[in-house]
């Protein structure tokens, strides 16, 4: 087994318990022992955006001094908001060596970050790792007769130097969803905001965002979405239940993560899914179409 | 509340402030409207991102109790697409942090709900504090 360091951040270990549980098991099947890192901290959630703000680079900074402490060029991340903002801030100061002699004088107990460290997606590890012809090989149980419609939101795609693929014209999901089996469902909306954090004090606005992708995926035919992003997943899943009081005769399609669909098709564990936590339980779906 | 924020920043020239902050030029923007048309939050918004730009231009003071800098979910998407190469995102960012900076909050937290406490995933907590909370 090949040791690979991975970044869970918070939401992690308490709503997307099963992303977590899903994404070590797949990596698991390849060959690869996902380790926690020691000691981490909040990602920073959302990146810096002022100029002069470089206090908020502090908290992404620190875990990409762990990183390197552990002695590791590579942090593999999960969480999309995590992924993003841990690489802004890796780029902000890889390109800016005043900011990054600030950052580093400022902190007292920390090593300097020595800008050695990358930060990795999942979802490129398994591109690029892995290998997406590796893991067709692998399909146990193809995904037959479901029609999924990708979505990716913007944390994976924007701003355009963190992209895990074409911001404008992803294709990263609808090709692993293509080899485990799945019929791909494309829609423009695929890589607009879901609302994030106004489903706090918005609900009704991100029901509105939740009912308007789905839609678009429900019309051309689509089963089920898949997407990467916890914050995205409660906005679709639950958000887009409770649109269902706001527009008549709507139905919420369930919402899987990528890492739920691969466990499936690779035929591990169900019970690392939790399915029974999502607000539309997907396993009516999967039973109707022979799959589970 | 108008009153308030307008006497609070009487002073400030919006166009510099925003620079300063943002480090993006709003006189780069020729109009074309293309950030209203990419952002999915327009129908809940009373000023186009383009009329924000305009306005930041202008100096009117009205487009920091807008609903529009408040909505904006920083979602880089018409930063993605402006052919004038201004990452109107910062430029959103820029004008929140005005406000905030001089400590007024735009949400109350105290006025979240238990249940939206228990079942929303920690992410957005962090997410919306970091926006609307100076």
């Amino acid at each position: 087994m090949k040791k690979l360091l991975y970044f869970p951040g918070c939401t992690l270990k308490t709503y997307a318990k099963n992303l977590e549980a899903t994404a070590i098991a797949i990596a698991r099947e390849f060959g690869y022992d996902l380790v926690e890192m020691d000691d981490w901290n909040c990602c920073g959630v959302v990146a810096s955006l002022t100029e002069d703000d470089l206090m908020h680079h502090l908290a992404p900074l620190r875990n990409l001094i762990r990183v390197q402490d552990a002695g590791e060029k590579e942090v593999l991340v999960i969480c999309d908001m995590c992924y993003n903002t841990l690489k802004q801030t890796n780029l902000r100061v890889k390109k800016n060596k005043e900011d990054l002699e600030k950052l580093n004088s400022f902190m007292d107990e920390e090593n300097d970050y020595r800008c050695e460290v990358e930060v990795v997606h999942f979802l490129e590890f398994l591109k690029n790792k892995v290998g997406f012809e590796k893991i067709k090989k692998a399909v146990k149980k193809a995904l037959k007769g479901i029609r999924i419609m990708p979505y990716y939101g913007c944390m994976l795609l924007r701003p355009r130097e963190v992209s895990v693929d074409d911001p404008e014209d992803p294709f990263i999901l609808s090709e692993l969803l293509k080899i485990l089996g799945a019929e791909v469902v494309e829609v423009p909306y695929r890589i607009e905001c879901c609302g994030s954090y106004h489903t706090i004090d918005m609900k009704e606005v991100v029901s509105r965002r939740s009912y308007v992708i789905s839609m678009q995926g429900i019309r051309r035919g689509a089963d089920a979405i898949a997407l990467s992003c916890p914050l995205c997943h409660f906005n679709l899943d639950r958000r887009g239940k409770d649109a269902e009081k706001i527009y008549e005769n709507y139905r919420q399609i369930p919402v899987f993560y990528y890492t739920q669909l691969m466990a499936i098709s690779l035929g591990l564990d169900i019970d690392l899914c939790g399915f029974e936590k999502h607000a539309v339980d997907p396993r009516k779906l999967l039973e109707e179409r022979g799959i589970i | 509340m108008m009153k308030e924020i307008e006497e609070l920043f009487r002073n400030i020239n919006l166009a510099k402030e925003v620079m300063e902050l943002s480090g993006e030029n709003p006189y780069d923007c020729y109009q074309c409207g293309t950030c209203s048309a990419s952002c999915p939050f327009i129908e809940e918004m009373d000023l186009k991102p383009d009329e924000v730009i305009r306005y930041v231009i202008l100096n009117r003071k009205e487009v920091l109790k807008s609903k529009t800098i408040w909505i904006c979910a920083s979602c880089f998407e018409c930063a993605e697409r402006c052919p004038r190469d201004i990452n109107i995102t910062k430029l959103m960012e820029a004008l929140r942090q005005i406000i905030l900076r001089k400590n007024v909050d735009h949400t109350e937290i105290e006025k979240i709900g238990e249940e939206e406490k228990r079942t929303i995933p920690q992410i957005a907590f962090v997410s919306l504090f970091r926006k609307n909370v100076g």
